[in-house]
């Protein structure tokens, strides 16, 4: 809880509701009549509208983005290190939008909501959408919005990948893509990690195959296993090495199949905090998202010809521990922008800290990060200095 | 940024043709490629490993890729790009024989620069003192310099020579990059630092 808030926060913010009565037309070809997305907004849209700035979220992350809801908040948004004033995203100079994707549990239309059709909860009815329909959604907000070009689309992870989308999807509409440690597409490995957290989930008896809510219980065993096989794949070896090592809890082994390790209380914990907040629907349904994703095949599998239709700029930040979106994931977009031709800017940041990296306040990439907008701020002629 | 060049730049700068694709290998704080961007409409990339001068770059709005030039430049394809230019790093890295290739199966003409062991200093440093040359241009004990293949200008062109590269222009400049008319009277003699500007023959 802030007993003050920080001069560099955004300070408190309040989520709003946009609701769309336009059908939905999704990859699958199942159609949403309609839905509500709902976001926050950082800072103030210039008259030029130059300085919008969207930030697209990864598998488990929602609208909140930077600043507290109310004083009572132990933690802000999941991105306050990089969002508010005088930080990388300057929210004195950019208005930032940030939103919870469809079929998700936060408040945007998902498994949690109403079937406006059958009067009762969605639940595994939900049709499974893909990162192209994210990213027309968002879309539709910037159209609500009045951006019709934003300054730069940001995201870091399954965030990454709408980036790319939308450089593709709308290339008009975006002068800059900040692309933060992500992938073309996912590897057999990533899939393979997923489908054993879906496992996890399926098969927990209280998932009632995703109409636990009807039951009215909730999978908790299978969304903690899911959470924390997950969990295990954004950290990395060294990370894990410095932060647990072989410490115990209790100081001895006591020879039970308790919990004995500190690493492995601190599993328990994260799954646990995980399994109240987040909807197991939600998360079958984000992870299939990042196995369909795949842009090139739409090109021949030719990731060159896919981002030649790019007309933005692009920054490609990487971090060397992470290996469930390694470098060289990076490297193979940074490449294929090469041989495009496109204006591309690579870095690979070292860290110990693996996938979650891109969360983290790591002093060399809000450097990076904090130059790359201010060239955004230049370009799109956004007033204003850095405070 | 101002666009007052360094002068070895501004020798280098001349053999660009505008609008074309530039790969600057060791880019530094993208001085060059922020010139040629602005003033010639050249579409470039650079690549640097030093995570300040990286910052930099970007700062300048260059194309900035952070990559190892020994980790190779497989990554780039034949005949990708007009010009592909290297300063001062010749001497630091790995193979510069093979790097030197690389560049002219990327592009069409080379430019490179480096400091010349053959320099008359430098001879007389080793000849006298019978140590390792170390100078202004040099200023590393032989322990600890990144300069591991240092090469006179003699070498470079027997190089080139045995690799089939055309020399198409050369000069050769002083410790203060600047081109002076004693050091053409004996440019391997005279001269501190050489800027080549090379193709496949």
């Amino acid at each position: 809880m802030p007993e003050v808030i920080p001069v560099d926060s955004v300070g408190l913010v309040t989520p709003k509701t946009q609701h769309f009565s336009e059908p939905l037309t999704l990859r699958s070809g199942r159609v949403l009549n309609e839905y509500d997305l709902v976001y926050e907004t950082y800072g103030k849209l210039n008259e030029s509208r130059s300085n919008a700035i969207l930030i697209c979220h990864a598998l488990s992350g929602d609208h909140h983005a930077a600043g507290y809801h109310s004083m009572d908040d132990k933690k802000p948004g999941w991105w306050d290190t990089c969002i508010g004033p005088g930080k990388a995203i300057d929210t004195n100079r950019f208005f930032v939008v940030s939103l919870n994707n469809l079929g998700g549990c936060s408040g945007s239309t998902g498994p949690t909501s109403i079937n406006p059709e059958t009067g009762k909860v969605y639940g595994p009815d939900f049709p499974i959408v893909a990162v192209r329909d994210w990213v027309q959604s968002q879309a539709r907000l910037a159209d609500v919005l009045g951006i019709e070009c934003w300054a730069a689309v940001v995201g870091g992870s399954l965030g990454g990948m709408q980036v790319l989308r939308w450089s593709i999807q709308y290339p008009e509409r975006l002068k800059h893509a900040v692309v933060i440690a992500s992938a073309p597409k996912l590897s057999a490995q990533n899939i393979a990690f997923n489908e054993v957290a879906r496992q996890a989930i399926a098969k927990d008896p209280d998932f009632h195959d995703g109409w636990y809510t009807e039951k009215e219980t909730i999978p908790k065993a299978g969304l903690m296993q899911a959470r924390m096989l997950g969990h295990l794949t954004y950290l990395s070896d060294d990370a894990m090495r410095q932060k647990f090592g072989r410490e115990l809890r209790e100081g001895k082994l006591n020879y039970s199949f308790a919990p004995e390790f500190q690493v492995e209380s601190y599993l328990h914990y994260q799954g646990e905090k995980f399994s109240t907040r987040f909807d197991a629907n939600t998360y079958m349904l984000m992870t299939k998202a990042l196995d369909y994703f795949d842009p090139a095949a739409d090109y021949n599998n030719d990731l060159q010809a896919c981002l030649s239709q790019a007309q933005c700029r692009f920054l490609v930040v990487s971090f060397t521990t992470d290996w469930r979106f390694a470098p060289a994931r990076s490297e193979e977009i940074v490449n294929a922008l090469v041989h495009a031709k496109k204006d591309v800017a690579y870095a690979c940041i070292e860290s110990e800290s693996g996938h979650d990296a891109f969360l983290m306040p790591i002093p060399r990439y809000l450097d990076i990060f904090s130059a790359y907008m201010d060239g955004v701020a230049t370009r799109c002629q956004v007033k204003g200095e850095r405070s | 940024m101002n666009h007052v060049l360094r002068d070895d730049l501004r020798i280098i700068q001349q053999w660009v043709k505008p609008s074309s694709q530039v790969l600057d290998l060791g880019c530094g704080e993208g001085q060059l490629l922020s010139y040629l961007q602005a003033n010639k409409q050249v579409n470039g990339y650079g690549l640097e490993i030093n995570p300040d001068k990286i910052t930099a770059c970007i700062r300048n709005g260059v194309n900035v890729l952070e990559q190892n030039l020994d980790d190779g430049l497989s990554n780039f394809a034949d005949d990708s790009m007009d010009t592909v230019i290297m300063t001062q790093a010749l001497q630091v890295v790995r193979r510069p024989d093979e790097l030197l290739e690389e560049m002219l199966r990327i592009g069409k003409e080379a430019i490179v620069t480096f400091p010349n062991f053959g320099f008359w200093k430098t001879r007389f440093y080793l000849l006298l003192k019978g140590r390792m040359p170390m100078s202004e241009t040099l200023p590393y004990n032989w322990y600890d310099t990144p300069n591991i293949h240092m090469c006179t200008f003699r070498d470079f062109e027997i190089l080139c020579h045995e690799k089939n590269i055309r020399i198409l222009n050369k000069t050769v400049m002083d410790d203060n990059h600047q081109e002076h008319w004693s050091i053409r009277l004996w440019p391997a003699m005279l001269g501190e630092i050489a800027v080549y500007h090379v193709t496949r023959k």
